[in-house]
């Protein structure tokens, strides 16, 4: 997996190797991250204390934080939602998080993954709107009072911005997640080919191992952030669907 | 660039595992482990709820027996007051009372006692003069030899007596 000899190899922490036929290590990743979201909820409410413990503490906040955010975004018909957005919120998350430890793998740096996501977000907003607004709906991709001269254009511009919502959704933290993980090990390269040339190149080596340091606290936040963004906009998404604009 | 190898079979299988494991944590998340979270929030904001509806309960009955108590050491400190003034009082008069008495009483004995002098030198002149008239008798009888008419004797020395008294 590292940098063998003298060549930069950083994208084979991406490739997808067979646990059992037809189940990868990527999958093996999202199970773990499905068992760490389904421990920490169940064993953390186990003691049901009315003054939590950490575990109890941690799985209260995540409820409480995601249901804030869907009951500020998409407001009190949000509530249906919530399950969705908080596993959604929770799937995204761990599997970011997770991919921050040394030799495991990172199901959301595949653009096969996030899209997967992103596209059941986008139909799930599509059969919702279709499912309040009925027909009605279709009067999304055309705002009301502009001036029906420009419908030929309104109209396109609308329906490609709805459908790029997958588009922008689902890179958005594919490429987040690739640019982080090849920069660590880029770095991380550097400071074994540099460590490898002797005294000078060790003290050398300090410089990208410093960066290094900084990138892995910098990843944590963006593993954050990157699942609350998407699930931020899955709410903004689902508030459209139930409000249109 | 190992995400975009369409030709790894293991994409495609990567999505529909990723659809089954997300589909069942939904299905667990919603099912199993949510409910729980929410009943022990609502739990735990209803019994913060009764728990402070009982402490401004519990702080009104204080403030009520507060009050109480106020008023009742008012009223205490009120009836301690009239019942000093009262006391006060009484013994004032009973001290004017008994003085009244007392200057009475001193004025009785004083008219009693100059009534007593009074009397006792009424008895001393009587005596005096029934003295006096036994030895103007017995010095004239001595003198002269001749004892003198008693009522004569009693008359001069009544005289006598009478005219010293002025």
């Amino acid at each position: 997996m590292a940098a063998e000899g003298k060549t930069m190899d950083a994208l084979s922490q991406f490739e997808l190797t067979p646990i059992v036929a037809g189940f990868s290590n990527s999958n093996l990743y999202m199970l773990i991250a499905g068992a760490a979201i389904s421990a920490l909820m169940l064993i953390g409410m186990q003691p049901r204390a009315r003054v939590p413990g950490r575990l109890q503490s941690l799985a209260e906040v995540s409820y409480e934080f995601i249901y804030g955010l869907v009951r500020d975004q998409v407001g009190h018909e949000g509530k249906k939602f919530f399950p969705f957005v908080f596993t959604l919120f929770m799937f995204i998350l761990f599997g970011n998080m997770l991919g921050m430890l040394p030799y495991a793998f990172t199901f959301t740096s595949h653009i096969a993954v996030t899209f997967t996501l992103a596209l059941v977000v986008f139909i799930l907003v599509t059969v919702v709107a279709l499912a309040i607004h009925g027909l009605h709906f279709f009067s999304y991709f055309f705002p009301e009072g502009a001036p029906k001269a420009l419908a030929p254009l309104i109209i396109p511009i609308e329906i490609i911005s709805y459908l790029s919502r997958v588009v922008s959704l689902s890179v958005r933290l594919f490429a987040n997640m690739v640019a982080g993980h090849v920069m660590l090990k880029v770095f991380a390269t550097f400071v074994v080919m540099m460590g490898s040339a002797g005294v000078l190149g060790l003290l050398g080596a300090l410089a990208p191992l410093a960066i290094n340091v900084a990138l892995v606290g910098f990843e944590f936040l963006v593993a954050f952030l990157q699942a609350y963004v998407f699930a931020v906009l899955t709410c903004i998404y689902l508030h459209d669907a139930v409000h249109l604009h | 660039m190992p995400q975009l190898d369409f030709a790894n079979p293991l994409l495609l299988t990567q999505v529909f595992w990723l659809l089954v494991i997300f589909g069942a944590l939904y299905v667990l998340v919603s099912q199993v482990a949510l409910p729980p979270v929410a009943r022990m929030l609502e739990e735990r904001a209803t019994a913060i709820a009764a728990d402070l509806e009982r402490a401004r309960a519990l702080k009104a009955e204080a403030d009520a027996a507060m009050a109480e108590a106020e008023r009742e050491q008012a009223r205490a400190r009120a009836d301690a007051q009239a019942q000093i003034r009262a006391t006060l009082d009484a013994a004032k008069a009973e001290a004017v009372q008994a003085e009244a008495d007392l200057s009475k009483r001193l004025a009785a004995e004083l008219e009693a006692a100059e009534q007593r002098i009074a009397e006792a030198r009424a008895r001393a002149m009587a005596a005096i003069e029934q003295v006096a008239v036994e030895a103007a008798t017995a010095a004239t009888g001595r003198l002269i030899g001749v004892a003198p008419d008693a009522a004569a004797a009693r008359a001069a020395v009544g005289a006598v007596l009478a005219a010293r008294q002025g």
